[in-house]
C-alpha cells in the first residue's frame, strides 16, 4: 500500500489536468472530478496511514533524477508515520472543503477553474508532504506558492485581490529564496538533497562540523545557518513574523480557499517542513536553531493574537488567529515538543477549516465580512452556530475539544524546556480565547444589526454581480439571513466531529504505558538517544492552561456578551493602543514604506540612471554616428558623386560633339569610305 | 591590240562613274543604279583577269555569275525598300528619309 502513495498526488493532478483543459465543457459537473479525485486520494492516504498504524515499516522509494559528475540527485517519496498522518489529514480536510465549495462557489463563472486550482493546490501540498528530498519538496513547495497566488487573486477583477495575491507571492518568495540558498548549501556540503542521507550524515558525525561562516562580524556555525535558512522558507509559507503580512490579505480569496490555505495546505507546509527536517535543527550547536524557531513562533503567536483583538473582519480575525496558532506550533517544535507541535498542526487543521467554512457560511448568509453588522445569527443559522462554537472552543483550548489536548502539550513542553516562553504562550492562550469569544458574541449573539435589504456585494466585480454570484439563490426577495444548504453544512458537521475527536489521539492513556498514542506513533527517534522524554500529562500542568483559556472566554463574554463593560469604554482607556492594533502594529505600513516605496524609489533611481547615463551613452554614440554619417554624406555627394557625374558629363559632352559625325545620310558615309579607300591606295602606292 | 590594261581602265572608269552616281544622286533609284554600275565594273575585272591570266579555268566567270545573282537580289530588296519608303513617306529622296536621325 505504501508503495502506492504516489497515487495521492496523481489523482488531484489528473483532476487538475481534466478541469483546466475540459472544465468549461463540464460546467456544473466539474466538481465531481475534483471531489472524486480527492476521495480516491483520501482513500489511498487513509489506507497508507492504516498500514503505518498497523506497524508497517517506513517506506521510501527513490529514483535517479539527474546526474552531475559524481553527484546524483534522487527523487522519490517517503511514507512514515509523520508523512502518512499529514497526508491523511490534508486529504480528509481538503475533501470536506471541496464538498463545501460546491455550494459556496455555485454559479461562479469560473467554477471549473476554481476546482482545477484547488486540485493542483492539493497535489502540490501532497508532493511536499510525501517528498523524500529537498528538491522534490521544493517542487511541491513552489506549486503551493503558485496556487496560493492564483486562488487569492481568484476574483481577479478586484484590484484589492490583485494586490493581495502579489503581496502573498512576493512575501513568501523572500522566505523561499532563503530556503533555496539553504538547500544549495546542503547540496554543496553533503552532495545530495536526499533527506535520509543528509540526516544520517548529521546524526552520525560525532563531531558536528565546526565550520562556521562570519556573518555581520559574528561567527555563525554553518549547521545553524543552514537550519535557519531552511526555516526561512517555513517562516514565509507559515506566515511567521516578520513575513506574516501576506496572510491576512490572503482573505481576498474565496472563503474555501482561505480554509484550504489556513488549514490543510499552504501554511501547514511551513510547520510540516520544520517537523520533516527536524534533525537539521536538532543537531545544531547548542540547539540554537531550535531556540530561534521557538522564539520566532512565540513572538508571532503573541503579536498576531494582539492584532486579532482589534479586527472587525470575520475572516481577518481568523487569519490572525491562524498566524498566532502557527506561532504556537513553531514554538512547540522549538521547545523540543516535536510531537506536540505536529499534533497541534493536525488538530488546528480540523478546527481552523471548520471555522473558515463556518465564516464562509455566515458571509454567504449576511453578505458582509464585518462582524459588527452581523449578530443574532444563533437562531437563524443553528447548524453553522453550533459547529462554529465547536471550532471556537477547540481553538480556545477548552476541554475536551481537540485544541485543548494539543495546546496543552505545547504548554507542557514549554514549561519543561523554556519557562519564559511558557508564560508568553499562556498569555497567547488567554488572548486566543478572548478574541474568539468576541467574534462569536458579535456574530451569533445579540440581535441582527445588518440592513434588511443589503446591497448585492458591492465588492463583487461587475460580471459576478450580473451572474448573481455567489448569492443567486437569494434572488431579490427581502433578505433574511438563513441557514446554508446541506452541501455546505454537512462538511461543517463533519469537521466539527473531527475537531471534537481528533484531540483524543493525543490524550493520555491512549498509548502504551499511559502516554498518548500519537507520541508513540509520531516520534523523533533521536530524542530517545538524547534522553529527552515528552513532558508527561498531568492535570496539575493542564489546569493552568485550561484556566487561562476559560478566563479569556469569560472576560470576553463579560464585555461582548452580557456587556458589563462596554467595549467602547475599554477602548477609551488607551485609544492609541486600539489604533496600534487596528493598524496591524504598523508593520504593513512599515513594509509599505521601506520595501514597496523604497523599492519604487530605488526603481526610479535606476530609471533615472537608465535615462540619463545608459540612454545618454547610447544617445551620444547615436549622435556621433549621425555626425559621421553627415560627413560621409558630404564626401559622397561631392567627391564620389562628383567623380561619377564628371565622367557622365564628359561622356555627354563628347557625345554631343561626335553626333555631328553621324549625319544619317548614306552618301556621306560612302564618301568617307571612298575617300578612305583612295587614301589607302595612295598611301600603299607611295610606299612602293 | 586590246590588252588587259584596256579592260582594267574601262572597268575603273565604270566604277568611278558608278561611285559618282551614288555620291551625287539624291534619288534612291538612281543610287541603286550607281551600285549596279560598280558591281558590273567588278564583273568586268573578273572576266578580264580570267581571260588573260588563266584562260583554261573559269573561276572568274563563276564569280561574275555569282555577283550578277547577288546584284539581282540586291536590286530586288533595294527596290522593295524604295517602294515601301515611298508608300509611307511619299518620297524617294534620301535626304528626306530621316525618321531615325538624331
Amino acid at each position: 500500500m505504501a508503495s502506492l502513495a504516489w497515487l495521492e498526488v496523481l489523482f488531484p493532478l489528473a483532476a487538475y489536468g481534466v478541469l483546466i483543459l475540459r472544465g468549461r465543457a463540464l460546467g456544473e459537473r466539474a466538481p465531481l472530478f475534483a471531489i472524486g479525485a480527492m476521495v480516491l486520494s483520501t482513500a489511498v492516504a487513509v489506507g497508507v496511514l492504516a498500514e503505518q498504524i498497523a506497524g508497517a515499516r517506513p517506506f521510501s522509494w527513490r529514483t535517479i533524477w539527474a546526474v552531475g559528475g559524481d553527484r546524483v540527485i534522487t527523487a522519490g517519496f517517503t511514507v512514515d508515520p509523520l508523512s502518512a498522518t499529514m497526508a491523511a489529514m490534508v486529504t480528509v480536510v481538503a475533501t470536506s472543503i471541496f464538498v463545501y465549495s460546491v455550494g459556496y462557489m455555485r454559479g461562479d463563472p469560473y467554477y471549473a477553474r476554481f476546482f482545477a486550482f484547488l486540485s493542483l493546490f492539493c497535489a502540490g501540498m501532497l508532493t511536499t508532504v510525501l517528498a523524500n528530498s529537498f528538491l522534490v519538496l521544493l517542487v511541491g513547495w513552489e506549486i503551493i506558492g503558485l496556487c496560493s497566488y492564483l486562488l487569492i487573486g481568484f476574483y481577479f477583477r478586484r484590484r484589492s485581490a490583485n494586490m493581495a495575491q502579489m503581496k502573498a507571492f512576493l512575501t513568501t518568495r523572500v522566505g523561499d529564496t532563503l530556503m533555496l540558498i539553504g538547500i544549495m548549501a546542503l547540496f554543496s556540503k553533503f552532495g545530495t538533497v536526499d533527506y535520509h542521507a543528509i540526516f544520517e550524515a548529521l546524526a552520525h558525525s560525532d563531531t558536528i562540523e565546526p565550520a562556521s561562516v562570519v556573518l555581520a562580524g559574528l561567527p555563525v556555525p554553518l549547521a545553524t545557518l543552514v537550519a535557519l535558512l531552511i526555516f526561512g522558507g517555513a517562516v514565509g509559507k507559515s506566515g511567521q513574523v516578520p513575513l506574516h503580512v501576506w496572510l491576512p490579505d490572503a482573505m481576498e480569496g474565496p472563503t474555501p480557499v482561505s480554509a484550504l490555505i489556513h488549514a490543510a495546505t499552504m501554511v501547514a507546509a511551513g510547520v510540516y517542513l520544520v517537523a520533516r527536517t527536524y534533525p537539521l535543527f536538532f543537531y545544531t550547536a547548542d540547539r540554537a536553531a531550535l531556540g530561534v524557531v521557538a522564539w520566532i513562533g512565540g513572538i508571532t503567536a503573541l503579536l498576531a493574537a494582539l492584532m486579532a483583538l482589534a479586527q472587525d473582519d470575520i475572516k481577518r480575525i481568523l487569519a490572525y488567529s491562524t498566524i498566532s496558532q502557527l506561532g504556537f506550533m513553531m514554538a512547540g517544535l522549538g521547545v523540543l515538543g516535536y510531537t506536540a507541535g505536529f499534533f497541534h498542526l493536525l488538530t488546528h487543521a480540523f478546527f481552523k477549516a471548520l471555522l473558515f467554512l463556518g465564516a464562509g457560511s455566515v458571509i454567504h448568509a449576511v453578505r458582509t465580512n464585518n462582524i459588527k453588522e452581523m449578530g443574532g445569527l444563533r437562531t437563524r443559522m443553528p447548524v453553522t452556530f453550533w459547529t462554529f462554537l465547536v471550532g471556537m472552543l477547540a481553538l480556545a483550548g477548552i476541554f475536551p475539544f481537540a485544541g485543548f489536548w494539543s495546546k496543552d502539550e505545547i504548554l507542557l513542553e514549554a514549561m519543561a524546556h523554556n519557562p519564559p516562553l511558557y508564560w508568553l504562550l499562556m498569555a497567547v492562550s488567554f488572548l486566543t480565547a478572548f478574541y474568539m469569544t468576541r467574534l462569536v458574541a458579535y456574530t451569533f449573539f445579540g440581535s441582527y444589526r445588518g440592513p434588511a435589504h443589503p446591497e448585492p456585494d458591492p465588492w463583487l466585480p461587475e460580471d459576478y454581480r450580473r451572474a448573481g454570484i455567489p448569492h443567486q439563490v437569494h434572488g431579490t426577495h427581502p433578505h433574511v439571513p438563513h441557514e446554508s444548504p446541506p452541501i455546505m453544512t454537512v462538511p461543517l458537521v463533519f469537521l466539527a466531529a473531527g475537531s471534537l475527536l481528533v484531540g483524543f489521539i493525543g490524550a493520555p492513556g491512549t498509548g502504551p504505558g499511559g502516554g498518548s498514542w500519537l507520541h508513540h506513533f509520531v516520534e523523533f527517534e533521536a530524542f530517545r538517544e538524547a534522553g529527552i522524554e515528552p513532558a508527561p500529562f498531568s492535570w496539575a500542568g493542564a489546569l493552568p492552561g485550561l484556566g487561562v483559556a476559560v478566563a479569556g472566554v469569560l472576560a470576553a463574554w463579560l464585555i461582548y456578551g452580557v456587556k458589563v463593560v462596554h467595549s467602547t469604554q475599554l477602548r477609551a482607556f488607551a485609544p492609541w493602543f486600539d489604533a496600534f492594533l487596528r493598524n496591524r502594529m504598523y508593520i504593513d505600513a512599515l513594509y509599505g514604506w521601506v520595501f514597496v516605496r523604497g523599492g519604487l524609489m530605488f526603481a526610479q533611481l535606476l530609471r533615472a540612471f537608465d535615462t540619463y547615463v545608459v540612454d545618454g551613452i547610447v544617445n551620444a554614440v547615436g549622435y556621433l554616428l549621425v555626425l559621421i554619417a553627415r560627413l560621409d554624406r558630404l564626401v559622397d555627394t561631392y567627391v564620389v558623386d562628383g567623380i561619377v557625374n564628371l565622367v557622365g558629363l564628359f561622356t555627354r559632352w563628347l557625345g554631343s560633339v561626335l553626333r555631328y559625325v553621324q549625319t544619317g545620310r548614306a552618301y556621306n558615309y560612302i564618301l568617307v569610305a571612298a575617300v578612305g579607300v583612295v587614301l589607302i591606295v595612295v598611301w600603299t602606292l607611295w610606299r612602293l | 591590240m586590246i590588252g588587259l590594261a584596256h579592260y582594267l581602265v574601262a572597268s575603273a572608269l565604270l566604277f568611278a562613274i558608278g561611285l559618282f552616281g551614288v555620291l551625287t544622286r539624291r534619288n534612291a533609284v538612281a543610287i541603286l543604279m550607281g551600285i549596279e554600275l560598280m558591281l558590273n565594273a567588278a564583273n568586268v575585272n573578273f572576266v578580264a583577269f580570267t581571260k588573260y591570266v588563266s584562260p583554261e579555268l573559269v573561276r572568274g566567270h563563276v564569280a561574275a555569275l555569282v555577283i550578277i545573282t547577288l546584284a539581282a537580289c540586291e536590286a530586288a530588296v533595294g527596290l522593295a525598300l524604295v517602294i515601301s519608303a515611298y508608300r509611307h513617306l511619299e518620297t524617294v529622296h534620301v535626304d528626306e528619309i530621316n525618321l531615325m536621325r538624331w
